[in-house]
């Protein structure tokens, strides 16, 4: 609640970059439809608002559309894309599902959580990485593999993530579903 | 030399620009289409292509097309659902990524043949970065006059646009999908109406795969009759497969429909056989959803012919012994693979993507993973097995939308020809290096469900 009073204090609103980008994707359906601009609008808020949906970052995101918060709110929480609570710089999501799992995902896992010393949905103590499982991502002739931010991480070993893991602590920079890659 | 109609330049450095598309043939169906043909004669010629829905249903893409109500005044819509989430399924992402234009070039003409001038390619979320791919592909087709006003000088109106998703496997049903188009949850709708008769914001809509879009551009080009000459019997044409697991080779290969299973698994110019120099064991032919089968009756059907990969054949011995040919997530496991703990992958994923709408799904797909934990832990009893079957079999038919029988129909597979794997779970619990177990030994929390 803290947190979300702390934003509170300090205006909400998009660069005028990001305005500019809504207002080409409210273009795109017809006149009284701009609703449909909800999932992509929540995308840029998430990347704009340090990776998380908080509820006054709804709240400005419903008014841009003209629709009502509720609206905003029962979307944010059924897509498994949108984060309702803070989370790290970079979040690692790691396949789980068959194909990843067959080529031995729970060891990636394992050694993510070993290495950094969190479980599953839990953020380092230094507010770096958060890890996430998730279920299929289309990567199976890949696997086993892990999002971070827009890139997709595949044929992943255990060498491999610590090359990567090294490299995002040295980078030091949120990664977000908009990055260029 | 196999038939390639969607991949046959994917090698060819470049051909994502629109630039070297269009030198190695791209685009023509375009100029076919909107310069010699009508709207009524493009759908015919996909009729008599007796191209089918290349998603996981497998229904007659012509006859789709023919269902589009076309009342005068309202406008009409082409919806490409690139919301490809079915677990063992990563063609249409390859496709995308590779020849974006073959799909701008599938939409423009195929917009034409269904009259629509608005278009839009919903692709899942965490395919952002092919989300760009595709706009910079659009955006070099408008500046080419391929899409825009008055395309080609032919008086012809069309824009498209991609959307992208939130994440949820559930939008890959095509009401849930425009639920979602339209900025909502992905709750599917209940039919009748149709997407044809009702769909985007109410407007006639159809929605179609990517790769179903794709085939479209070689229909044009070569005629509905030449492409219905390549494939065997009902199962025209050329699909995409995806082949993953315990294979030498894995990747999406363009392969004539007919082909036999052995085939695929076994020659080098598919899959490459099982990696290790170990033994097949089972084979998830056509996604998460459809049956497993052992070694045994996905080389060969029950009547003892060769298996082929085809909608027909894969599906011959209807569940008790075939299978579903599916999206063509075609995923491979070896002699050491653990049927019951790749089937507790498949029902935590179920629970996961369930959407909540219906009861038997919500409620059914929590319980049959509760009871695949359970069993996998160590705590199971051979009641347990019964009562999954009890719980798949109430299902099925049951819900909305067809994430129920996805959801049941692997665990009645599993159950049904390799009972003995879940016996031996129940029986022999020390034996088990099973999820928690593995956790525990580590010293760490399991992954929630």
């Amino acid at each position: 609640m803290l947190n979300n009073l702390n934003i509170m204090n300090n205006e909400i609103k998009f660069s005028a970059e990001a305005l500019a980008i809504v207002k080409q994707m409210i273009s795109r359906y017809p006149d009284g439809k701009q609703k449909s601009a909800l999932l992509p609008v929540l995308h840029l808020a998430q990347a704009e608002f340090d990776g998380w949906l908080s509820v006054p970052v709804m709240d400005y995101v419903a008014s841009l559309l003209s629709i009502k918060p509720i609206e905003v709110y029962e979307v944010a929480s059924f897509y498994s894309m949108y984060n309702l609570k803070p989370v790290g710089k970079c979040t690692l999501e790691v396949c789980r599902t068959s194909s990843c799992w067959l080529m031995g995902a729970e060891d990636i896992v394992r050694h993510i959580q070993n290495r950094l010393g969190i479980k599953d949905g839990q953020t380092s103590s230094d507010g770096m990485f958060t890890l996430k499982t998730v279920e299929c991502l289309g990567s199976c002739g890949t696997a086993p593999m892990l999002q971070c931010g827009a890139k997709y991480h595949e044929n992943l070993t255990l060498e491999k993530v610590d090359e990567l893991l090294d490299k995002l602590a040295t980078d030091n920079k949120r990664t977000t579903y908009l990055d260029i890659v | 030399m196999p038939t390639k109609l969607l991949l046959n330049n994917e090698h060819i450095p470049g051909i994502n620009t629109l630039q070297v598309y269009r030198n190695n043939g791209g685009y023509a169906s375009v100029e076919k289409a909107l310069k010699q043909m009508t709207p009524e004669a493009i759908v015919e010629e996909v009729k008599i292509s007796g191209l089918r829905g290349r998603g996981g249903a497998g229904f007659p893409t012509g006859m789709k097309w023919s269902f589009l109500a076309k009342p005068a005044g309202v406008p009409r819509y082409l919806v490409c659902n690139a919301d490809e989430s079915e677990p063992g399924t990563f063609k249409d992402r390859y496709l995308m990524e590779k020849i974006p234009h073959l799909l701008v070039e599938g939409m423009i003409t195929s917009s034409y043949a269904l009259g629509c001038n608005t278009a839009y390619i919903y692709i899942r979320g965490e395919y952002f970065y092919v989300s760009r791919i595709l706009e910079n592909a659009i955006a070099e087709a408008y500046a080419a006059g391929y899409l825009g006003s008055n395309i080609l000088g032919t008086g012809y109106n069309l824009n498209l646009y991609v959307q992208v998703g939130g994440g949820a496997y559930i939008c890959g049903e095509e009401t849930a999908l425009l639920e979602s188009l339209e900025g909502k949850r992905g709750n599917p709708r209940i039919k009748p109406p149709f997407p044809a008769i009702a769909g985007l914001y109410g407007c006639p809509t159809v929605v179609n795969n990517v790769e179903t879009i794709a085939a479209v551009v070689p229909i044009v080009n070569n005629g509905g009759e030449a492409y219905s000459k390549i494939g065997i019997g009902k199962s025209t044409g050329t699909k995409l497969i995806s082949a993953s697991g315990h294979i030498n080779k894995p990747g999406v290969y363009e392969i004539e429909l007919g082909i036999p299973v052995e085939e695929f698994i076994y020659s080098d110019s598919y899959c490459g056989g099982i990696r290790n120099g170990k033994q097949l064991k089972a084979v998830v032919a056509g996604g998460s959803s459809v049956p497993v089968l052992p070694t045994e009756l996905i080389l060969k059907t029950a009547a003892g012919q060769p298996r082929l990969m085809s909608y027909e054949s894969l599906s011959e011995g209807g569940f008790q012994t075939g299978t579903m040919l599916g999206s063509g997530g075609f995923i491979v496991m070896d002699e050491d693979t653990s049927i019951v703990k790749n089937l507790y992958t498949f029902t935590r994923f179920y629970h996961h993507e369930s959407c909540g709408q219906c009861s038997p799904c919500r409620e059914g797909t929590g319980w049959m993973e509760k009871i695949m934990h359970k069993i996998l832990d160590g705590h199971g009893t051979l009641k347990d097995v019964d009562l999954l079957w009890d719980i798949q079999s109430k299902i099925e038919g049951k819900t909305i939308c067809p994430l129920g029988e996805a959801a049941a129909w692997p665990v009645a597979a599993a159950i049904r020809h390799f009972r003995h794997e879940f016996e031996a779970y129940v029986m022999q619990p020390s034996s088990i290096k099973d999820v928690k177990h593995y956790y525990r030994l580590n010293n760490i929390e399991p992954i929630p469900a």
